[in-house]
């Protein structure tokens, strides 16, 4: 039986590992090495690395990719776990660069609400797989609302709508994430998926908000979400994922794939 | 005899991550689509992803196709295919169009099943293995989990040369061996110690 996934992300300020709160306060929580290092001796069913470094200027940005690109480098030479990278994709050859150094999908965000083609186009370059849009959303007087560049803009379009030319551009995966949840403890708000349920025809990752693992177990529950992802959680204890994964077993959550320690048999 | 896997580079495909695997377990890798190193090598790797018929046009563009078969058929050189790699394996696939496929393993790659899961399936998922005493499933059982990331499947009647079958909305081909030919749906580089053991086995038992 296919499982879901449980999915940590890190979130990457000058290639520091930060927790967030409502995409404003970071708080460096450490080195991002030590940590992976713990996920991968438990076997972690994927991870997502974001690079939210705000760049001062084109120069700048230039020298972030280039540092960014070697860590993946760094990552996927000892750890054989599929992983997500996202942050100032704009560029066909960024992709490429990043897929070369050992990421398997790439996460557009920002740039995919200014050119919904490029969605397309990265799609026939790279295969659907490989493209998941990212989508950042804040609650606007009862509206769920798309925000871009790092939740600073809204760009006042209804998350529902934004979801419907997605698909129809052909990206592969979507990884929603609350801006008002994020870092809040509070769990996931699953109002975001009343008007998306009938829409959603792929894999959903649900992020934002998540202060228990119990919260994960509701959202494993739900039809149309087919990965849980959270941040800061993650990062709090040590083993964190044989934590929650040990819960939900306990819990008889049977959708998932059980911890297990690597061992090369 | 010391192994040598060449990881076939014709531009589709993780090469780095399958490279990163095969060196993690202290074998000589490299990636390449030149002909003195699909020669020297014991071992072939065939990497895909994106669509079938985008890696079929790649692979014309990329290589020397005579020379691989070359290998593979008259010198019978173990060749593994990952993902589309193995789906091009086949004789046609229908993704986009119906495009010829290298026609190695007799059948077609078709759009799987879309209710009551939606596709593309992604993630972690087991075998139902067919063929127990196959050298390639050393110490692999089917509590072992694999990754797949895939909207289509390779579809087959000849039911000997499916190794092992998944279940996703239907039941479909996971894994195909013809001889020397062995093809993998699933990612096994990114499948950690499952998939690099079911690597291992490649290696180290198809000679």
């Amino acid at each position: 039986m296919k499982k879901k996934r449980i999915i940590p992300v890190f979130l990457l300020n000058n290639l520091q590992l930060v927790q967030s709160r409502n995409f404003k306060c970071f708080e460096s929580i450490g080195n991002p090495f030590l940590s992976l290092k713990r996920f991968s001796e438990w076997m972690v069913d994927e991870l997502i690395y974001l690079n939210i470094t705000r760049v001062k200027n084109s120069e700048h940005e230039k020298k972030e990719i280039k540092n960014f690109t070697k860590l993946i480098q760094e990552i996927s030479k000892y750890n054989f776990i599929p992983i997500t990278i996202g942050g100032k994709i704009k560029e066909l050859k960024q992709i490429y660069n990043y897929l070369e150094n050992g990421a398997d999908k790439i996460a557009i965000n920002s740039f995919a609400y200014k050119k919904p083609k490029f969605i397309n186009k990265a799609a026939k370059e790279f295969g659907s797989q490989c493209i998941v849009v990212s989508i950042d959303v804040k609650k606007i007087k009862k509206e769920y609302k798309v925000f871009i560049d790092n939740g600073s803009t809204n760009t006042n379009m209804n998350l529902h709508t934004w979801v419907d030319i997605v698909q129809s551009e052909g990206a592969g995966e979507i990884l929603i994430n609350s801006i008002d949840r994020d870092g809040s403890k509070t769990g996931y708000d699953f109002k975001i998926l009343e008007k998306l349920k009938k829409k959603i025809k792929i894999p959903l990752i649900f992020c934002g908000g998540v202060g228990h693992w119990k919260d994960f177990k509701k959202a494993l529950c739900r039809k149309e979400i087919d990965a849980v992802a959270a941040a800061n959680i993650f990062h709090h204890f040590d083993q964190s994922d044989y934590l929650a994964k040990d819960y939900l077993i306990n819990q008889n959550i049977k959708n998932i794939r059980p911890p297990k320690f690597f061992d090369l048999k | 005899m010391k192994k040598k896997i060449c990881i076939v580079n014709y531009g589709c495909g993780n090469t780095k991550s399958i490279e990163n695997a095969l060196k993690f377990l202290g074998y000589n890798a490299f990636i390449s689509n030149q002909v003195k190193d699909i020669k020297k090598s014991t071992h072939l790797i065939l990497p895909g992803v994106g669509s079938f018929s985008n890696a079929m046009a790649k692979i014309k563009l990329n290589l020397n196709l005579k020379i691989i078969e070359k290998e593979v058929f008259e010198k019978n050189k173990p060749i593994l295919g990952i993902c589309v790699g193995m789906q091009i394996m086949s004789s046609y696939g229908f993704e986009f169009k119906k495009t010829k496929g290298l026609n190695w393993i007799d059948g077609s790659v078709v759009k799987m099943k879309n209710k009551p899961n939606i596709v593309p399936e992604v993630g972690w998922n087991n075998l139902t293995i067919h063929l127990k005493k196959n050298k390639l499933f050393e110490k692999i059982d089917e509590s072992d989990y694999f990754y797949f990331v895939h909207s289509f499947n390779f579809k087959t009647l000849k039911k000997k040369e499916i190794l092992a079958s998944t279940n996703y909305n239907d039941k479909y081909t996971s894994i195909i061996n013809k001889k020397n030919i062995v093809g993998v749906q699933f990612h096994p580089e990114k499948s950690q110690s499952s998939g690099l053991r079911l690597l291992k086995n490649f290696v180290e038992n198809f000679k």
